[in-house]
């Protein structure tokens, strides 16, 4: 994770009030919130908000952040907040509040078993194939894509991720788990039609 | 994925490639590769996934987003700085 120590000097800085810390937070922090809120919502005008959101609450809140977690990890709770309730409102159907699920149990067998890793480089680098990468990232149950999202695409530890979530370490490392295998499963379709085009 | 020994590996093929996996797991996932042409394919695709996302350009947040965003928290003064 960026700079745990920087972001404790940064975090004093803000508890005294200092405006200039809140900029620097800011563009510190923001990319990230960004990309978190967007993959998570899949709409650019509503991560935005999310974002917007997310450093308000924070710098309203700052008294009340004990620093247990990094001022990133907390940051990122809060975008993950404001990104649920938003899904919850679109789709309350398809967002359970609950964590009922026996994540270790009964992980879904295999069924994309074509080798597609030998295709040509540029195969891999086409913006096709980044729109499928992204588009596979959106269609993950949302407990699964926001664990994918922060421990695979923005870096944070395992640990980070858990504590930004509220959930166990070994929850975190199974949400992972199934969402690399539903992301494999789902992008094998893709890969081998290529392959076979290919041959 | 036919054999017994599967599922064992299916569960533990994360801790495997994030090097996370005890010397003795690792020695009995490869035993177990060696002889299921299913499983390796699986490893070797999910492996493939893994580094896909870790080469993925990042959205970029929009120069007039950071502009909005300074503006929303009366933070203006420090677009400059």
């Amino acid at each position: 994770m960026l700079s745990e120590d920087s972001d404790r000097v940064l975090l004093e800085r803000l508890r005294r009030g200092d405006k200039s810390a809140c900029a620097e937070c800011i563009e510190r922090h923001s990319p990230g919130v960004y990309r978190v809120a967007l993959r998570l919502l899949g709409h650019e005008a509503e991560a935005e908000e999310v974002m917007q959101e997310t450093f308000l609450s924070a710098f309203k809140a700052i008294d009340k952040f004990e620093g247990r977690a990094g001022l990133a990890t907390w940051l990122y709770r809060i975008a993950h907040n404001a990104a649920l309730m938003r899904l919850r409102r679109a789709q309350p159907e398809q967002v359970s509040v609950d964590d009922e699920e026996a994540f270790g149990e009964g992980l879904p067998v295999p069924t994309q078993l074509h080798d597609w890793c030998c295709l040509p480089e540029r195969d891999f680098e086409s913006s096709e194939t980044r729109a499928a990468l992204e588009r596979a990232i959106h269609d993950l149950p949302e407990k699964l894509r926001v664990v994918f999202v922060m421990r695979e695409l923005e870096g944070l530890s395992t640990e980070e991720t858990a504590q930004a979530l509220e959930i166990s370490i070994d929850a975190a490392k199974v949400r992972l788990h199934r969402a690399r295998l539903q992301l494999r499963e789902h992008l094998s379709p893709y890969f081998t039609e290529l392959a076979q085009t290919e041959a | 994925m036919e054999t017994a020994r599967c599922p064992h590996l299916l569960e533990n093929m994360s801790a495997y490639l994030d090097g996370e996996a005890s010397a003795e797991l690792c020695a009995e996932i490869e035993r177990h590769l060696d002889g299921c042409e299913d499983c390796r394919v699986v490893v070797d695709t999910l492996r493939k996934t893994i580094t896909l996302y870790h080469e993925l350009p990042q959205p970029e947040l929009h120069p007039e987003a950071r502009l909005r965003l300074y503006k929303s928290l009366d933070l203006s003064e420090f677009l400059n700085s």
